[in-house]
């Protein structure tokens, strides 16, 4: 199915390539591990890891915070990046990222409605994930009532409008927030962050991805198809509608489960399949891994960024778009598309 | 013809009262003063006020201590819990919105139609309030006043509040009060060397990890009541809010957490990751209570005197003879109008011990 071999760089071909790339992220997160403003050696710190460190706090440190976290954004990386893929190659247009269809718009609103009523920080969680996942239910119900001829353009049309509609009551509730007191957390939540996860933060998101992934990666060839339209995919025996459905429903629950945890991050979703698309080529079997692994990959080294390049925190989402933007950029400048 | 007549005498009558209400705006008739403000502007103000509309949280506060039949409303309606707290006659004031700040929502039509004669901003004086000031009393003509909303220039504030609003002796009691307390905590705090004292976290956000860094409005009272805030940028800037990682908390490792969020202060003393930090080791983890306003920030405003002191015998137990309750009882019937029964100062200690009301 994949007309791409040529574009393909030889590392990505047979079973080296994916090897090399895990063997990178493992090195990555080793390394990721022995830093952080808690101060330890680098033996110390694996030393911790196993707990024979001889420090209880900094087996703490090792076990409970940096390893959830680096796990996190790995986790949240390779989620973003890969209903990003998912949504390209579903509308088979670059400039689709994972909240097209207001995902985080909607998990924004629920966040912050969350933290207006000043609620307990799990329930933050559950009310951002429902605000996601009703977002899109919401967008899903509008384009069924309507009668349209072009449904992909009358999802992307009302996951716009949805995603506006969200944003507008986000601003509401923060116009209405305690400017002392909620308004601030607010601010922190938007801007995206895995400065608090922690394994009970995770234990939920986890599955959820997961969950979301398994009908993504037993479908990825036929969700090629989509990208050929509608008549076409019937002729080659896919229902195209249904497909559709399951697809949205998958990557939306991996939207809504990270951003649930994490907050806002964007441009990991738009960039990475960019790049991943770059290195193998369309064909959305090798895109799916690969956005994954290089999604991971990058969050992983924005999030180490986002915790040693000053005392305090610096807000992951504003990195990723500091970052992400200028290659945007490049990337588009180079004239690169990638697609064909 | 008659009922144009009549049009026509009710269109005059119209006119005259815009007429009257124009000169009444801008009339050199009523007897006027000029002050000079905390930023160094010239305000030309009646010599009575009657009304004041506060520009934001902080500027309620002032306002409602130093004179509050002036009051024309709260910025934010006051929560259920907060109103016992509050005298009666002020405790239905409409809900008037803020000028200043992020959300800027007041209506420049809704503070027109309040007529005040006045409007006080008590926080930051900084360019951007000042012209911000500049700007609304030149559009509304309802002249407007920023004072100096620093911590340590509570007794000017005080002062010059009370002389804009006419009651200058009752300005300078609470200024007293004021300079009372702040040398009372300074003469604690001198004797104890800048490196000798007690490191404090000022917890803000649902999970505790927002803060203010040192030299910021939210935790200078911090510094003032003798602790060190441990979260220091160290280069001198006044800091804002910021957020940090729980492993930064676990490396700063303060002695002395303090928060008024309830819902953290319940999760925090259950959460295996802060069981390790001294100030939950030393039982030295501390919430405080927000009616009717918090005691230490939210707003940052003279609601901080009641909490100066309640830090201060948090940080300096020994240094206290007084007891916290006679002093809060105190502190809400001289600055908030309020004569607490038993049962609601009861309500308060209970809070400042970790027991907040439902």
């Amino acid at each position: 199915m994949s007309t791409s071999g040529r574009r393909r760089l030889p590392v990505t071909t047979g079973f080296i390539g994916p090897g090399l790339i895990l063997l990178a992220l493992a090195a990555a997160s080793l390394f990721a591990i022995m830093i952080g403003p808690y101060s330890l050696s680098a033996s110390q710190a694996l030393a911790a890891l196993v707990g024979l460190s001889g420090d209880p706090q900094a087996d703490i440190v090792v076990q409970q915070i940096r390893l959830p976290r680096i796990g996190a954004a790995l986790l949240v990386g390779a989620a973003l990046a890969a209903s990003g893929a998912t949504y390209q190659a579903m509308f088979r247009n670059p400039l689709v990222s994972p909240d097209i269809l207001g995902v985080s718009a909607g998990a924004g609103l629920g966040a912050v409605l969350g933290i207006f009523l000043s609620l307990p920080v799990a329930m933050i969680q559950l009310c951002a994930f429902v605000g996601g996942m009703s977002a899109v239910l919401l967008v899903g119900l509008v384009v069924r009532l309507g009668n349209n001829n072009n449904p992909t353009l009358a999802l992307i049309l009302t996951g716009v409008v949805i995603g506006a509609l969200a944003g507008a009551m986000t601003s509401l509730l923060k116009v209405m927030a305690d400017p002392y007191d909620q308004l601030p957390a607010i601010t922190f939540w938007l801007l995206g962050s895995l400065a608090s996860i922690t394994l009970t933060d995770m234990k939920p998101a986890l599955p959820a991805v997961l969950l979301g992934l398994t009908p993504l990666i037993l479908l990825r060839w036929r969700i090629n198809v989509l990208a050929f339209g509608d008549e076409e995919a019937k002729t080659l025996g896919v229902d195209a509608g249904k497909l559709r459905l399951a697809v949205i429903v998958a990557a939306t629950l991996i939207t809504a489960s990270v951003t649930a945890i994490a907050g806002v991050i964007g441009w990991v979703g738009l960039v990475i399949p960019h790049i991943a698309r770059m290195l193998v080529g369309p064909g959305f079997g090798r895109l799916l891994p690969a956005s994954m692994a290089l999604g991971a990959g990058y969050l992983l080294l924005i999030d180490t960024l986002a915790r040693t390049l000053s005392e305090v925190e610096t807000p992951i989402g504003i990195l990723t778009a500091v970052i992400g933007a200028p290659f945007f950029i490049a990337l588009l400048a180079r004239g690169k598309r990638g697609w064909n | 013809m008659e009922s144009i007549q009549d049009t026509s005498s009710r269109k005059s009558l119209c006119f005259a009262t815009l007429v009257v209400m124009l000169s009444t705006l801008c009339s050199p008739a009523i007897a006027s003063r000029s002050i000079i403000d905390s930023a160094g502007r010239t305000v030309e103000i009646p010599d009575t006020i009657n009304t004041v509309f506060a520009a934001g949280p902080p500027a309620s506060v002032l306002v409602y201590v130093v004179r509050p039949e002036t009051l024309a409303g709260w910025p934010r309606a006051l929560r259920k819990n907060e109103i016992p707290y509050i005298a009666a006659d002020y405790q239905s004031l409409p809900e008037t919105g803020r000028l200043t700040g992020r959300g800027g929502e007041a209506n420049l039509e809704t503070v027109l139609s309040i007529k005040p004669d006045l409007i006080i901003d008590f926080g930051s004086i900084r360019d951007t309030y000042i012209d911000l000031a500049n700007r609304v009393q030149a559009q509304t003509g309802i002249p407007y006043v920023l004072i100096d909303g620093r911590f340590d220039q509570t007794p000017a504030a005080l002062r010059l509040t009370g002389d804009i609003l006419g009651a200058s002796e009752r300005g300078e009691a609470l200024a007293r009060a004021a300079e009372k307390l702040f040398s009372r905590v300074d003469a604690i705090t001198a004797a104890v060397a800048e490196g000798d004292r007690p490191r404090v976290y000022l917890a803000r956000g649902p999970d505790g990890l927002e803060t203010g860094s040192k030299g910021s409005i939210n935790t200078e009272i911090i510094e003032r009541a003798g602790g060190r805030n441990v979260i220091d940028a160290g280069d001198g800037r006044h800091g804002g809010l910021v957020e940090i990682s729980m492993e930064n908390m676990i490396a700063v490792d303060p002695d002395y957490i303090v928060t008024w969020d309830q819902n953290f202060f319940a999760d925090a003393r259950q959460n295996p990751l802060w069981a390790g930090i001294s100030a939950m080791q030393e039982d030295q983890f501390y919430l405080s209570p927000t009616a009717p306003f918090g005691w230490i920030d939210r707003p940052p405003s003279l609601n901080r005197i009641i909490g100066l002191q309640w830090m201060s015998r948090l940080l300096y137990p020994e240094q206290w003879d007084t007891e916290l309750s006679e002093e809060a009882a105190q502190f809400y019937q001289d600055w908030y109008h309020v004569e607490l029964d038993e049962e609601q100062l009861q309500v308060l200690l209970s809070w400042a011990e970790g027991q907040p009301p439902e």
